[in-house]
């Protein structure tokens, strides 16, 4: 269970503008440590949104995204105080689920 | 010798198998390795089963001119087209081109904003996977000052 994500969704005429900011180190697994030994890929590799508990959008991401990952979408047809719900599971199967409001 | 057609079929009942249920609901949670380990734009839209890319008007990748920081570039996929499946973004000369697949619902614009790490200045590509299987391009070139993998 990661740290919390910061989620903020507002609305803007019929849809709602989500913006995410998620909190993981996203490791390449090209890196090396100090010692020479390559540090393991450790990243996001699933990301799902719903929408009042629909899923509205999900992604799988590599390795190539960048540290604390920021994420953009736009809901059609959410309106203030409807509830989106951001998940992340990463490939060592921690996951991390938080939820905002639609201001 | 496997066709590429059975191939392309084996690889996506792996990939539905794969699924996993019960944690994000609704949502199949697969993950497409050999997609995001491939090393060009080609193999990787082979790798999602969709068609040869097109390059289109309609597809729109965003991202700076210059990037600063080629650990943080904020990168952006958009497309007005309908009946749009995926959204993808790729860096061509990155070590695996891959960097992002959104599996876009009617409930969502196609317009996804980023941040990817960039390896080295180079093309980066938005891709739209229409529910036909047409992959439909943008391609826009971003300097790299400082590359970001970290090597």
């Amino acid at each position: 269970m990661g740290d919390p994500m910061r989620i903020r969704a507002q609305a803007a005429g019929s849809n709602a503008t989500v913006r995410v900011l998620m909190a993981h180190e996203m490791e390449t697994g090209q890196r090396k440590d100090a010692a020479g030994k390559t540090i393991p890929a450790w990243h996001i590799t699933n990301v799902s949104a719903t929408h009042n508990g629909k899923p509205v959008l999900s992604a799988e991401w590599g390795p190539a995204v960048a540290k604390n990952p920021f994420l953009q979408f736009t809901v059609k047809g959410a309106k203030a105080g409807d509830k989106i719900a951001v998940s992340w599971k990463d490939n060592k199967g921690d996951t991390r689920t938080d939820e905002a409001t639609v201001t | 010798m496997p066709t590429r057609r059975k191939a392309l079929q084996h690889s996506a009942t792996v990939a539905s198998l794969l699924a996993v249920t019960g944690l994000f609901p609704g949502i199949a949670l697969a993950f497409n390795a050999k997609a995001f380990e491939a090393k060009n734009l080609g193999d990787a839209l082979k790798a999602l089963g969709a068609g040869a890319p097109v390059e289109s008007k309609d597809v729109t990748v965003t991202g700076p001119d210059i990037a600063e920081n080629g650990a943080v570039v904020p990168l952006g996929a958009s497309t007005t087209l309908a009946g749009v499946k995926q959204l993808l973004i790729l860096v061509e000369k990155n070590p695996n081109a891959l960097v992002a697949m959104f599996n876009v619902t009617d409930s969502v614009d196609a317009n996804i904003a980023t941040r990817a790490k960039m390896g080295q200045s180079s093309d980066v590509y938005a891709v739209a996977v229409l529910a036909d299987g047409r992959a439909l391009f943008a391609r826009k070139e971003v300097k790299v000052t400082l590359g970001g993998c970290g090597g």
